[in-house]
């Protein structure tokens, strides 16, 4: 069989698998391509399930990464509600929940991750709930409503960008944060504390150093969730929103090489060349940090997908990029270049104040890492430099009268 | 409805009826069509789906943003008729738009 005849499985169809499957057509594979898919709809984008979407500005049609006749035009065998629950590499043979089992030559694992789910007292309430897929979505917008309040638990991006839209939709929020702050994970304190005076300055109010141990309820339904100190916050509904774990279940069972995420090369390519992971599951290696890691984010999903679709199909692999994400809440459109890996310095640039300002963490003279609040220049060039390593003069990076087309020289 | 044809850096061709409503880069992205990445799905937040508007089509298809206009200040190979394609809406009055895409959206 030459590689153009190949059957390639796709397991998951999130952004990353559903990526893959149009580039591999797009890049000339003519082999036969199965995508397997969890949930009962071909794959769709995540991120404006927390914003647009909550918020009604964006209907089903909308989220869709294509047409629901474009898998049959395209001849991609999409299977929806369907699972791999096993994995035989020395036959190359995935089963499936339904029992049937499909032989690969090529095997693509974009299983993505789950939403951590809390084992506390009284998690199994009616009202509370996650938001990771198109049903979770659809459940808390019919949950939501003027003069609800919503208690979010976890401030990371998920539960900010969904206060925000909440707030939109006539809601009240509380949300309650483990750490002392929002964001602790993944923003520097400037930025989380920025968010959190946004946030308060919309009407939502936060319980940081908050852990939470139980959730209250009455017939059946949440009515609070109790803090450590014995406090507790009364709410209608609640949002968790404290993570996610990658699904890499699968590739421990069949022995591939996994460490809280599937470990991949360059190419997408796992300790078995037979088969890739990609998206929210895969440890990939990041050349411009030294260093492997995991990401959680749609530039991400692309980006492997174009380095499997390029692998299979003989393609050159795509020159590396820069990481980046974005997030939006009220009128604030935030951009993030690069990672905040081994800084020495936060430099900030404009006035926070103003609400268009940028973050830039420096290793020495190099920027790591760029938080643009409003301010595509920042993002765009400091994306740039990211890349491209060059130092640069930090008076005049700390100095706004001073274009970035200046500052970048 | 509108007949929308989108030209490769290569010079192919590609010609769509795309719905009134959907942006120009949902047309293209839709219908799996290359040279137009669309990486944050129409946020305006990546600049990874430029296009040149042919001819007259230009000032049909609205006025840049800020936004917009700040982010493709800092893309690659710009010109007068640069747009960002998930920014332009397609009606009936954009019926035969021709739109370029660059040789590269990174």
């Amino acid at each position: 069989m030459t590689s153009a005849e190949a059957h390639v499985v796709i397991v998951g169809a999130g952004h990353a698998g559903g990526t893959a499957a149009a580039l591999l057509r797009q890049y000339g594979h003519k082999g036969p391509i199965t995508l397997i898919g969890e949930e009962p709809i071909p794959p769709y984008q995540r991120p404006p399930l927390s914003k647009a979407w909550l918020k009604g500005e964006a209907d089903a049609e909308s989220l869709a990464l294509k047409p629901l006749d474009f898998y049959a035009e395209n001849e991609i065998d999409f299977r929806a509600n369907s699972r791999a629950v096993g994995l035989d590499r020395a036959t190359k043979t995935v089963q499936l929940s339904d029992g049937s089992s499909l032989t690969y030559d090529h095997l693509i694992l974009a299983t993505g991750s789950r939403a951590i789910h809390l084992s506390i007292p009284g998690s199994d309430l009616r009202g509370i709930l996650a938001l990771r897929t198109a049903a979770d979505a659809e459940q808390l917008k019919r949950e939501l409503g003027p003069g609800l309040r919503m208690a979010v638990v976890g401030g990371g991006y998920i539960g900010l960008e969904a206060a925000a839209s909440a707030r939109a939709l006539g809601a009240d929020v509380v949300v309650l944060e483990r750490e002392s702050r929002l964001l602790a994970r993944v923003a520097g304190e400037t930025l989380s504390n920025f968010f959190q005076a946004r946030h308060e300055a919309q009407g939502v109010d936060f319980e940081l150093g908050a852990s939470v141990s139980a959730f209250e309820g009455r017939n059946g339904r949440v009515t609070g969730v109790q803090l450590a100190d014995g406090r507790v916050i009364p709410c209608d509904l609640v949002l968790v929103g404290v993570g996610v774990i990658p699904n890499d279940d699968l590739a421990k069972i069949a022995g591939l090489e996994v460490n809280r995420g599937i470990v991949v090369d360059l190419e997408a390519r796992t300790s078995d060349p037979a088969i890739f992971a990609i998206g929210d599951v895969a440890l990939r290696p990041m050349p411009i940090y030294d260093r492997m890691f995991r990401m959680e984010s749609v530039p991400n999903a692309l980006e492997q997908a174009k380095q499997v679709a390029s692998a299979i199909t003989g393609r050159p692999a795509p020159s590396g990029e820069v990481p980046w994400q974005w997030s939006d809440q009220y009128d604030l459109k935030l951009q993030i270049a690069g990672y905040n890996f081994d800084s020495d310095q936060e430099l900030v640039r404009g006035d926070p104040a103003t609400g268009k300002f940028a973050l830039f963490h420096l290793k020495g003279d190099q920027i790591q890492c760029v938080e643009a609040i409003n301010s595509p220049p920042e993002f765009m060039m400091g994306r740039q430099l990211i890349g491209n390593r060059k130092p640069v003069d930090k008076t005049r990076l700390a100095d706004p009268t001073i274009s970035m087309k200046e500052v970048a020289g | 409805m509108a007949k929308i044809t989108y030209v490769e850096h290569d010079g192919t061709e590609h010609v769509l009826d795309v719905k009134s409503g959907l942006s120009v880069m949902e047309g293209a992205v839709k219908n799996n069509i290359p040279g137009i990445d669309a990486d944050c799905g129409g946020a305006c937040a990546c600049a990874t789906c430029h296009v040149y508007v042919e001819g007259d089509w230009l000032s049909k298809t609205g006025d840049k943003s800020a936004m917009e206009e700040s982010m493709l200040d800092f893309a690659e190979s710009v010109e007068a008729n640069s747009r960002l394609a998930c920014q332009i809406k397609v009606s009936d009055a954009l019926d035969g738009l021709v739109v370029r895409m660059p040789e590269s959206q990174h």
